[in-house]
C-alpha cells in the first residue's frame, strides 16, 4: 500500500540484521483486522500498512517469546501442506525488523 | 478506468475508504506560532462543535474505514472533553494520535489520556533554545514543554518530537537532535515549514536559503546514520527547493479527511481558501455522502481534471500534479500544475518567492497567529504582507 502516512514513516533506517532472541511487536505497534478493507492492518504512530494474509499470519505469531526460528516452526506445524517455509518466514521477519515493525 | 491497473471498466477511479481522520477540535491555542497551518481567517469561522457532534463524527468516519485519528487544533488539550473523545476512539478501534504543543498537559492528564487508551503523542517544539522557542511561540513555554515531553514518556507513550524548521532556527538542528536524544523521543520529525496559512503570510521571513537547507540535510543524515535503530529521524525538505512537487495528501480525496472545529470537511489543511468550492459540513451531511458524493471531494480525484503538462506526464501517478492549494496560491488556478515542478511554465513564480525571501531582512515584522491578527488579515490574507 502506498498511502501518504506510510511514506511519511519511511524513515532512512537501513537494514538491521535480525537477532536470535525473542521477537516482539515494536513499541506503539499493533495489528487488527479491518472489515472495510477486508484485511489485517499494522498500525503505529501516524502510520498504517495493509498486510497480506501471509504477512499478517507471521506478525500475529510474533508474541514477545518466540524467536525467528520458533515462529517458522510454529507456522510450519500449523500449515504442514505449505512445506519448508522457514526461509520465507525469516526473510519477511528481516524486512519487518529493518522497517522497525518488530524488535 | 485507464489508470491504476484496476479491472473496473468505469471512468472514475474507485473511491477508496478514508484512512486518516484529522479532527481539528478547536482553533483556540495558547501559542501564536507564525508558521501555523491553520487558516489565517480562523477567528471568523463558525462555532466550535460540541462533544456529541464530535462523537458522531468519530463513529461515522470509523464505519467508513478511517483508522488513524489525529486529534489536533489549535491546541486540542484546551478541550476538557478530550478524554471522552479519546475513550470513544479507543472503543471504536482507531489508532489515536494527539498532536500537541504540550501546553495544557500535566503528568496527571498524561496518565488519564493513557488510561483512556490514547496510542501516541506528538509534541512540537519551536526551538532547542528557550528564548528562541518562546519568542516564536509568543509565550513562555519552553520549560513546560520539556517537563511535558518527560511526562509523556513517563506515562508510557511512544513519543514523536516535532521541530518546525525555518530560517531563524535551522542552524540549531544539531541542538534539536541532541535534545530529542535526551528526551528519548521514539521518532523525530524535522518538519520544514510548509507555506500555507500563517506561514504563507510570513514566508519572506521564514523561508530558509538553499545553503541552510543543504547544511541541515547533512546534519540530519549524520544523526540518522548514528542513531540507526534507536531513534528514527524524518527530515522534510522544503519543496520550493525541489524539482518535482510533493504527492500532496497522496492525492485529493484519496486517504485524508479533515474536519475543522466548525464541522467543515476538507481534503487537506489549506483547501478552505480555494474559490468556487462549497465544502460540506458534518452537521448537515453524513461522512459517507461527504467522502463519496460531494463535489468538493470529487473535484480533483483521479486524473481527469488535469491540464498540461500534468495530463500527459508519465509521473502524474506518482505526484498527482502536486498540491492544489500551492497551485492556487501561486497561479490563481487550483487545477494548474504545482509550480514547484520544473515542467511547469510558471516555475519562475517559485524562484521569485525564493529571491524575495533572500532579500528580506530580520527587520521585517513577523505576524503572529492570534485572533486579533486573524481579524486584521481575514479579507485578503495572501495580499497583505505586513500589519496595517
Amino acid at each position: 500500500m502506498s498511502d501518504a502516512s506510510e511514506k511519511k514513516i519511511e524513515y532512512a533506517t537501513d537494514y538491521k540484521p535480525l537477532h536470535d532472541g525473542p521477537l516482539k511487536l515494536a513499541r506503539g505497534h499493533r495489528i487488527q483486522y479491518e472489515t472495510v478493507q477486508g484485511c489485517d492492518v499494522l498500525l503505529y504512530p501516524e502510520g498504517v500498512v495493509q498486510l497480506s494474509e501471509s504477512a499478517a499470519m507471521i506478525l500475529r505469531t510474533v508474541d514477545g517469546q518466540k524467536t525467528a526460528t520458533d515462529i517458522a516452526t510454529a507456522l510450519m506445524a500449523q500449515f504442514p501442506e505449505a512445506g519448508d517455509i522457514s526461509g520465507d518466514v525469516k526473510s519477511f521477519l528481516e524486512v519487518a525488523h529493518a522497517r522497525g515493525w518488530i524488535a | 478506468m485507464h489508470e491504476g491497473g484496476s479491472p473496473d471498466p468505469v471512468v472514475m477511479p474507485a473511491i477508496k475508504p478514508p484512512l486518516w481522520l484529522l479532527a481539528e477540535l478547536t482553533y483556540a491555542c495558547p501559542l501564536q506560532c507564525a508558521y501555523c497551518s491553520n487558516p489565517v481567517d480562523f477567528n471568523g469561522h463558525g462555532k466550535t462543535m460540541d462533544t456529541e457532534t464530535w462523537l458522531r463524527v468519530l463513529r461515522d468516519a470509523r464505519s467508513m474505514g478511517a483508522l488513524q485519528l489525529g486529534l489536533s487544533g489549535g491546541e486540542p488539550l484546551v478541550r476538557q472533553d478530550l478524554e471522552t473523545l479519546v475513550a470513544e476512539s479507543t472503543k471504536l478501534g482507531y489508532y489515536s494520535n494527539l498532536i500537541t504543543s504540550g501546553i495544557g498537559m500535566d503528568a496527571a492528564r498524561a496518565r488519564s489520556l493513557k488510561a483512556a487508551g490514547l496510542d501516541h503523542i506528538q509534541v512540537s517544539f519551536q526551538s532547542s533554545e528557550a528564548n528562541q522557542n518562546d519568542e516564536i511561540a509568543g509565550m513562555r513555554a519552553y520549560a513546560h514543554k520539556l517537563d511535558m515531553a518527560r511526562a509523556v514518556k513517563a506515562a508510557g507513550f511512544p513519543m514523536v518530537l516535532c521541530f518546525v524548521l525555518h530560517r531563524d532556527n535551522l542552524h540549531r538542528l544539531r541542538e534539536m537532535l541532541d535534545l530529542a536524544i535526551e528526551l528519548e523521543a521514539d521518532y523525530v520529525e524535522l518538519a520544514t515549514t510548509q507555506y500555507y496559512g500563517w506561514a504563507l503570510l510570513n514566508r519572506d521571513r521564514l523561508l530558509p536559503t538553499l545553503e541552510q537547507v543543504r547544511e541541515a540535510e547533512g546534519v540530519a543524515n549524520e544523526y540518522q546514520a548514528r542513531l540507526k535503530g534507536k531513534m528514527d529521524i524524518y527530515f522534510v525538505v522544503p519543496d520550493y527547493y525541489e524539482k518535482r512537487p510533493k504527492p500532496c495528501m497522496n492525492g485529493w480525496g484519496s486517504v485524508f479527511l479533515l474536519v475543522t472545529p466548525d464541522g467543515t470537511a476538507l481534503p487537506c489543511h489549506a483547501a478552505r481558501q480555494l474559490p468556487g468550492f462549497e465544502f460540506p459540513n458534518v452537521q448537515t451531511a453524513s461522512i459517507k455522502e461527504i467522502w463519496q458524493a460531494s463535489d468538493a471531494f470529487n473535484r480533483f480525484r483521479g486524473f481527469g481534471w488535469m491540464k498540461e503538462p500534468c495530463s500527459s506526464c508519465p509521473e502524474k501517478e506518482k505526484d498527482f500534479g502536486g498540491c492544489r492549494c500551492q497551485a492556487f496560491q501561486f497561479t490563481g488556478d487550483a487545477s494548474a500544475t504545482d509550480p514547484v515542478c520544473d515542467k511547469s511554465p510558471l516555475r519562475h513564480l517559485v524562484d521569485e518567492a525564493v529571491s524575495s525571501a533572500r532579500s528580506t531582512t530580520v527587520e521585517k515584522p513577523i505576524i503572529f497567529r492570534n485572533p486579533k491578527n486573524s481579524d486584521r488579515h481575514t479579507k485578503k490574507p495572501a495580499d497583505m504582507a505586513s500589519p496595517t
